[in-house]
């Protein structure tokens, strides 16, 4: 596909291309950012130089289901060398699924100087391009934490059950069977399930990985993306949406693509998403 | 360990010692098992690979095929797509090296909770799902063979 900037993008300076990454391995005013779902993937090779944010045991807080802290993200930060000025690239498996949902986070605390590498880990490794097992070692940083925002673009369960009665837009990014409510979860794994299936009401399915290229793993252009949600899919281009799916992963990744790559002013990703709503008592559910 | 795994020594032996370890040392046996993945030989399937014998659920796009000892027993091969399946990979290499050859029945009564006993508890749901396949399937080619050994004629 054409360069990133070349799409039609709202805001295409949050997408590098492989070049521009390769180009800034060796930058100390850039940090490379690996993050996947399988935790194999990093340690069997990556990005020279890149550091790996893992997103459960690096983003989540380890007791209540939240996400870390000021505290820990500081610290988070002063561990991977990443200063307040540090421009952060992420990229990761599963066409930067992991990557969308670390750059979330990243904005709830704020951190703007942060851009998705288009493509991932499927482009870096088409274009036959080097990874390599060394971890590297950055000095560590004095990095300067605020409180983490959550009222800007993440949405709790009372703003969600609120928005529902109003009658305003959801995205369930979830596959088709999750949003008929066919699958719920894996017997062997029933706390990350929920009792109910289906959807919330009046939410448009949109699975996420519709955004995206397969063969390449690039993002789509935004005539194409345009066209999915906002004439397919009629969701409107200024009111407030909603995105979820089973725990606010893959709806990160949507958020992102509807926020930057569309410029959509007003998305906020519920990451209580289906394994809280298809466990809430009296929630309203649709099949 | 359960007992379901007690009939399956070589297996048994690579879980005790896979929870034995920490997360990163866990992390680096399985990166080396992964490196012993073979992909099912040509003799077997070729590409496209048959619908019929796709891991559902596996994102990796992983396929499992059964070949028949003479002595009914079953060798299991795989193929995984994707190339960035490394879990996919290192439990294809697993399940072939333990479970080929091995009494049908042990097979078939393999909890699935093998797939945490190997890989720990970090995996997403999406991850667990895919590998757990894995294994259904191996264990629905065990089942069928099962059938096919008890109907046919003495």
């Amino acid at each position: 596909m054409s360069d990133p900037a070349a799409r039609g993008y709202a805001h295409p300076e949050v997408l590098v291309s492989t070049d521009w990454v390769a180009e800034h391995q060796d930058d100390p005013s850039v940090r490379i950012v690996e993050s996947n779902e399988d935790p194999l993937v990093y340690p069997s090779g990556h990005l020279a130089g890149a550091v790996e944010i893992d997103w459960a045991l690096d983003l989540n807080d380890s007791l209540r289901r939240d996400y870390l802290d000021r505290a820990g993200f500081a610290k988070l930060m002063r561990r991977h060398g990443i200063g307040n000025d540090t421009t952060v690239v992420f990229y990761g498996d599963k066409n930067n699924w992991w990557a969308c949902y670390a750059f979330w986070i990243f904005q709830l605390f704020g951190h703007t100087r942060a851009k998705v590498m288009d493509g991932g880990s499927v482009k870096w490794g088409q274009e036959g391009r080097a990874l390599v097992r060394e971890v590297p070692s950055w000095p560590p940083s004095a990095y300067v934490a605020p409180e983490r925002d959550d009222s800007r673009i993440r949405a709790f369960r009372d703003a969600v059950l609120a928005h529902v009665a109003a009658g305003r837009p959801l995205v369930d990014v979830r596959s088709a069977e999750e949003f008929s409510g066919e699958r719920l979860h894996m017997p062997a794994y029933p706390n990350e399930g929920a009792l109910r299936g289906g959807h919330i009401p009046g939410a448009r399915s949109v699975p996420w990985a519709r955004a995206i290229v397969p063969e390449t793993g690039e993002f789509r252009s935004a005539g194409e993306l345009a066209q999915i949600y906002f004439e397919e899919q009629r969701l409107p281009r200024q009111e407030e949406i909603v995105a979820y799916c089973r725990i606010g992963e893959r709806s990160s990744h949507t958020w992102f693509v509807l926020t930057y790559l569309l410029g959509h002013p007003r998305v906020r990703n519920y990451d209580g998403s289906w394994t809280e709503w298809g466990n809430l008592v009296g929630a309203p559910i649709e099949r | 360990m359960p007992p379901e795994i007690a009939a399956l020594p070589e297996l048994g032996d690579l879980v005790s010692t896979l929870s034995g370890m920490d997360r990163a040392a866990r992390i680096e046996s399985l990166i080396a098992l992964a490196e012993g993945y073979r992909e099912v030989p040509g003799r077997l399937a070729r590409r496209p690979f048959p619908e019929a014998n796709r891991v559902p659920a596996c994102e990796s796009q992983a396929y499992v095929f059964a070949e028949a000892r003479p002595d009914g027993r079953l060798d299991f091969y795989f193929a995984v797509e994707n190339p960035q399946g490394i879990s996919a990979k290192a439990l294809a290499a697993i399940l072939g090296r333990t479970l080929s050859g091995a009494p049908l029945e042990a097979i078939t009564r393999l909890p699935l909770e093998v797939v945490e006993w190997l890989f720990g508890r970090e995996l997403s749901l999406g991850k667990s799902m895919g590998l757990t396949g894995m294994l259904l399937a191996v264990q629905r080619e065990a089942r069928t063979q099962q059938t096919r050994t008890e109907t046919v004629p003495a």
